[in-house]
């Protein structure tokens, strides 16, 4: 594996320690406002300096990090689920499952703008943390069920398949014994890929007004709180803060993706 | 001929779909609201009138849909068939007429509040897409011209930087530089040229960092051909190979791409104009629409947004199979 995957790696691991551990490494209280503190600058006591309102901006980025970590693992993991079973009975059954799901839930939902589709339901349906994580899965899965039914598609023809099959093996053993672990590298690489995703589409949608309420130290919100002028004016570091977050929390997914396909992938390698 | 001609109906035939598939979306998604629309917009201290003739005048006394489970004078719930006269066909047939309703605030036709914005978006999405191809191309070459030098993999950590920063963390940062630190920019609005450029530097960041890769990869691809060995064994300067041969063929699967984020652009715009006030269908959409609930307005925007969103996928595809004979064929 690359370097670049490894510092993705480490970098996760060191994210799921902060947010693991938030209580005990944020160094104030998240929501107490201090008027007589704001736009300080970082210093010994707010290290990452105050914001608009007072309140300390390390510890609101190290709580952050929970929310983010939080919708990223559960839409990964709901909408990864629901397209693997979806893609593989798809790929393996082929017949009209097939026709409806690669011929027209596909081509659908992938001729259409994702993030627009969760903003227009999580608009519909108001703002929330929930409703934000089901909107991201209803749009989600689709990728995963792509990926896995080209999968199945490819390995079903493979020799072992047809020896297990002759020799007896019934459908669901064959599905989830001998294709199912052949298949499933390329979700592993799409689900890395989509933590980066989701952790920027919740920020998006925070940033929007439509994720977590206000007072909540989502980074979209943190964001949206520090980009007026008064603040940009007075305390850049509340913008950067978050930023530098989001930004690196996406990258690190984005690095560990590209690395896992580099890696499970050799023919790769060579570009 | 005749595969041709099948390709262009199946092609033809999906699209009708998404595009029934997304009117349809669009429609129910109203119903999604929770509790009633009319008390969400005039409140809770509405009068029973006042609330009944927002009902009606928005039609939103009408069924729903063609079925509807509810309750019928006894109190039992039961499903209904509402046949011809319900919602989702009223939405249908407005839209075919050019009609999307009117605002629920304003009372202003949605058709007149989305023609008033959409130019701006485009705009936007455009120089967008200029600034990308400006930015990508020329770094995009050089990378691939000097694949595994210190340069090429700079410049891939930078491109692969490029797409992790999303538009709300580059939007603020560049106000600070361009318009607070440096004074030199303004702020947001839409009152100038000079408006525009943070704004399509916003957009374009992480587009252009996309088609950087492309670029490389696609150059990287062309550069083993045997016509770039027959160029140069002609006697023509790198320069020469590179810019008229090889970035001929090279950009051919960059169009695509381009075509595609055109797409990813629009809907994109949406946050990026929140961020400087670009006057544009995502403004609307966050500012009057969501924000106010105006659900008339989310809707509206959200249909034309998908809509113009597949059809520049659409025409990618077609322009797609005209720029490469090889797709043509197979």
């Amino acid at each position: 594996m690359n370097r670049l995957a490894l510092f993705g790696l480490v970098f996760i691991a060191l994210l799921i320690v902060v947010a693991l551990f938030a209580p005990f490494i944020a160094t104030h209280d998240v929501g107490a406002t201090n008027l007589l503190a704001r736009y300080l600058p970082p210093s010994s006591e707010h290290w990452l300096g105050t914001d608009a309102t007072g309140r300390d901006i390390f510890s609101r980025v190290v709580y952050g990090a929970r929310i983010s970590l939080r919708v990223g693992i559960v839409v990964v993991a709901v909408s990864g689920l629901i397209g693997i079973v979806v893609g593989a009975l798809a790929g393996f059954y082929g017949g009209w499952v097939d026709r409806i799901v690669s011929g027209y839930v596909l081509n659908v939902f992938l001729a259409f703008p994702g993030l627009l589709l969760a903003i227009a339901m999580v608009a519909f349906l108001g703002a929330g943390l929930n409703k934000l994580i089901l909107a991201l899965c209803i749009i989600g899965w689709v990728g995963y069920a792509r990926v896995m039914r080209g999968q199945v598609l490819k390995v079903r023809e493979y020799d072992f398949v047809q020896a297990a099959r002759a020799l007896g093996a019934r459908d669901w053993r064959i599905l989830f014994s001998h294709i199912l672990p052949n298949a499933i590298q390329p979700i592993i690489v799409q689900a890395s890929l989509g933590m980066a995703g989701a952790v920027l589409a919740e920020a998006s949608l925070s940033f929007l007004g439509l994720g977590v309420p206000p007072p909540a130290p989502s980074w979209g919100v943190m964001l949206e709180e520090a980009r007026d002028l008064a603040t940009l004016q007075r305390a850049p570091h509340a913008m950067l803060a978050p930023g530098i977050a989001i930004a690196l929390t996406v990258l690190a997914f984005n690095f560990l993706g590209d690395g896992l396909r580099e890696y499970l992938d050799p023919r790769q390698r060579r570009r | 001929m005749k595969h041709k001609l099948l390709d262009i109906l199946r092609r033809l035939l999906i699209l009708l779909l998404v595009v029934w598939t997304v009117v349809s979306l669009v429609t129910l998604l109203i119903e999604l609201v929770p509790g009633d629309p009319a008390v969400a917009i005039l409140g809770e201290q509405a009068t029973p009138e006042a609330l009944e003739q927002f009902r009606e005048k928005h039609g939103l006394d009408r069924p729903a849909f063609f079925v509807t489970y509810s309750e019928d004078k006894s109190g039992e719930r039961r499903l209904r068939w509402n046949g011809a006269e319900n919602r989702y066909v009223d939405y249908w047939r407005g839209i075919l007429r050019g009609d999307m309703g009117r605002s629920f605030r304003t009372d202003r036709p949605v058709v007149d509040l989305i023609l008033s914005r959409y130019g701006a978006t485009i705009e936007l999405a455009l120089a967008a897409l200029l600034v990308a191809v400006a930015i990508a191309v020329p770094l995009g070459v050089m990378a691939g011209k000097n694949r595994g030098t210190l340069m090429d993999n700079s410049l891939s950590v930078i491109a692969l930087i490029g797409i992790s920063l999303p538009s709300f963390v580059v939007g603020p940062l560049l106000i600070y530089i361009f318009a607070v630190w440096l004074n030199l920019l303004p702020v947001s609005g839409r009152e100038g040229p000079s408006n525009l450029i943070l704004p399509a530097l916003t957009l374009g960041s992480a587009l252009s960092a996309l088609l950087t890769r492309m670029v490389r990869s696609s150059v990287i691809e062309e550069m083993g051909e045997d016509y770039v060995r027959t160029a140069r064994a002609k006697g023509l300067s790198e320069r020469k190979v590179v810019y008229k041969h090889v970035l001929k063929n090279g950009l051919i699967p960059v169009v695509t791409i381009l075509g595609l984020q055109l797409g990813v652009l629009l809907a994109g715009a949406i946050i990026t104009e929140k961020i400087f006030n670009w006057p544009g269908l995502g403004l609307l959409l966050v500012d009057d629409g969501i924000n106010k609930r105006d659900y008339r307005i989310v809707q509206g925007c959200v249909l034309v947004i998908s809509v113009t969103y597949i059809f520049a996928n659409t025409l990618t595809d077609i322009l797609y199979r005209k720029l490469d004979p090889r797709i043509r064929v197979s």
